[in-house]
């Protein structure tokens, strides 16, 4: 199911959101600029159909169970992957408003949990490239199943990485992730059979769909640039906003109401377990050791209970810098990844 | 198959709900929209040991349901069907987190317990302040709020589209459903055979019907650009009710108030 707000900090909430509110904006300029506009019916059709197919259960063969549609990449096949994220941000922006599938807060998260990485990673970067031979019965479906397994593993080390970094649940990271990831696997196995069949249906019965995507021109690596530093500067800006407000009054407030109802305040102390939290939380993404961080929150909080609140918001803009970091190491592998891809294929085509 | 039809009546009944009158269906979709993220928002900021200080959250959906004339069933039952997803993650709190935080008289209770109750607790107040808004609003007017604040009119309208037809291609889904399984007793699914032409047939309708529907736009005028009709003059009283939630809401996250009037009560403050 898609992320809830219970388990977000508005920290990591805030970045999703500057984040996806940047991809939006591109993805919509781009819309306008290229979708001729007998496709506005259609995304908002292929939106709704998605939304619906979503709710049809396939019992799967041989294990009992079933598995459903998740759509973004029968979206980005049939829309190209622009018109195809927004159609998965408006799906999933009713999910959440009407049904409340997934909170508001971490509308942003889920958006581009479910949205960016397999419209503009998993499609053009797997999906187009093995079918850019030639668009066969085979190559669909192997370029179905793998763009959508490794999307939706990139989707679930999203809301892994998200959840975590946002502090709330006790979950180790590896734990978490041991948890996720195969999961996810199964899922991206049946997301890219139906994908495929669906695809394969077509193309039997109206090939002409398949063959006259818009937007046919490659996600040029040059247009993306400027976009991925322009979201990652707003991320970092956001990341550094958030958590200085969220660590201003309100906490001068709670420690003198606390002073005037008589309870004693060791700032000295206070200011030990706000740098003890930040070793800790820095520790945590080099060496990966999840199982010393994580205890200690109870114990600190046995000792000084108002001296917690403190920590946490330290903790607040720790997780600020943190999650700023996570969007500039992702922007970073993506613009690498895509600039060895382009290198590689000016050298095929001299 | 039964999901879809759930579904079903969720949307029409909410789309329903917020036909309805009373003040805070007149109040400026904008202003609503505002209330209600930063009331997630904030109810987000709490610490996650936090239970006593967000209680007095609860004041906010509660005034709205009793001003808005809301019926609390199908809301209870939307926190209740969503919550199991939120739980599954949750309960690993006190089963990691058992160091003893709390002391309520002889009984000790872990950081764990304290921090899943948080849990249940933010995750309540949130999902009820976002049904809240759809159940006195509307997706129409809540669009032409989104539209207020910046976001671009291609997903304005993108999100309008999809929402008209959900209701359409839902009934279609069913009917479709419904005569499948009338033709196959025994499976509870649709079986793996089918899955590509059922699923594949009802796209190409898609894709039909969203050509017809370009072509009557067309006859009517269409030249790409959808206008939202409705239009809501910001009174003072709208104003006022955001200034008044917010003031609130900072108060509630700076105090911990529960707490103070337990204190004042018990007689700790002389």
């Amino acid at each position: 199911m898609h992320m809830a707000d219970a388990l977000i900090s508005p920290t990591v909430g805030a970045i999703m959101w500057a984040t996806t509110t940047g991809i939006v904006t591109y993805s919509a300029k781009k819309v306008q600029k290229e979708l001729d506009e007998s496709k506005v019916p259609l995304m908002g059709v292929l939106g709704a159909f998605i939304f619906a197919a979503q709710m049809i259960n396939f019992s799967i063969p041989a294990t009992g169970s079933s598995g459903h549609l998740g759509g973004a990449m029968i979206l980005a096949i049939l829309l190209g992957p622009h018109a195809a994220f927004l159609t998965m941000a408006s799906i999933l922006t009713i999910q959440a408003l009407v049904f409340a599938d997934g909170g508001l807060l971490a509308l942003g998260c889920n958006i581009f949990n479910l949205g960016f990485f397999p419209c503009f990673i998993a499609y053009p970067l797997i999906y187009k490239r093995i079918v850019k031979e030639g668009v066969n019965k085979k190559s669909i479906i192997i370029g179905t199943s793998l763009a959508a397994i490794i999307g939706l593993q990139m989707g679930s080390l999203g809301v892994v990485l998200e959840t975590f970094l946002s502090g709330i649940t006790e979950l180790p990271f590896t734990a978490f992730l041991l948890l996720m990831q195969p999961v996810h696997l199964a899922i991206g196995i049946v997301e890219g059979m139906v994908t495929a069949a669906v695809i394969l249906f077509i193309l039997k019965e109206r090939p002409e769909i398949i063959h006259s995507v818009p937007g046919g021109k490659e996600l040029g690596t040059l247009s993306m640039k400027p976009v991925l530093i322009g979201l990652l500067v707003v991320a970092l800006v956001t990341g550094g906003v958030v958590s200085w407000f969220a660590s201003s009054d309100p906490d001068g407030l709670e420690w003198s109401i606390d002073k005037a109802a008589g309870k004693a305040l060791e700032t000295p102390e206070g200011i030990h377990s706000i740098l003890a939290e930040v070793q800790k939380k820095i520790a945590i993404l080099p060496d990966y050791n999840f199982k010393e961080a994580k205890p200690a929150a109870g114990e600190e909080a046995k000792e000084k209970e108002v001296a917690a609140w403190p920590s946490v918001d330290s903790g607040l803009s720790v997780a600020g810098i943190v999650g700023s970091l996570f969007t500039l190491l992702v922007a970073g592998s993506i613009g690498k990844l895509l600039q060895t891809l382009n290198r590689r294929q000016q050298k095929f085509s001299n | 198959m039964n999901k879809i039809e759930h579904r079903w009546l969720e949307l029409r009944y909410f789309d329903e709900l917020a036909t309805r009158e009373s003040v805070i269906h007149t109040l400026h979709p904008t202003i609503k929209l505002l209330t209600t993220l930063v009331f997630i928002a904030i109810v987000a900021s709490f610490s996650k040991y936090e239970i006593a200080g967000l209680i007095p959250m609860f004041f906010y959906p509660f005034l709205v349901i009793g001003l808005g004339n809301i019926p609390i069933g199908m809301i209870i039952k939307r926190v209740l069907l969503t919550l199991p997803f939120v739980l599954f993650i949750g309960i690993f709190n006190p089963l990691l987190d058992q160091a003893i935080l709390v002391q309520i008289g002889p009984v000790p209770i872990s950081g764990g317990i304290v921090s899943f109750v948080s849990i249940i607790i933010r995750f309540t107040l949130s999902v009820v302040a976002a049904l809240l808004l759809i159940a006195t609003t509307g997706i129409d007017a809540i669009c032409g709020a989104l539209s207020n604040l910046g976001v671009p009119r291609v997903v304005v309208t993108q999100i309008l589209f999809v929402y008209r037809y959900l209701h359409v291609l839902i009934e279609e889904v069913m009917k479709t459903i419904r005569a499948y399984s009338l033709r196959s007793p025994q499976s509870d699914g649709v079986a793996f055979k089918a899955w590509g032409s059922l699923v594949g047939l009802l796209l190409l309708r898609a894709i039909d019907r969203a050509q017809r529907i370009y072509q009557a736009m067309l006859c009517r005028g269409f030249d790409g650009e959808v206008r939202i009709v409705r239009s809501w003059q910001l009174s003072k009283g709208d104003i006022a009710f955001l200034l008044a939630w917010l003031s609130f809401f900072i108060i509630v996250r700076s105090i911990n108030i529960p707490e103070w009037l337990g204190t004042a009560l018990l007689g700790g403050y002389k």
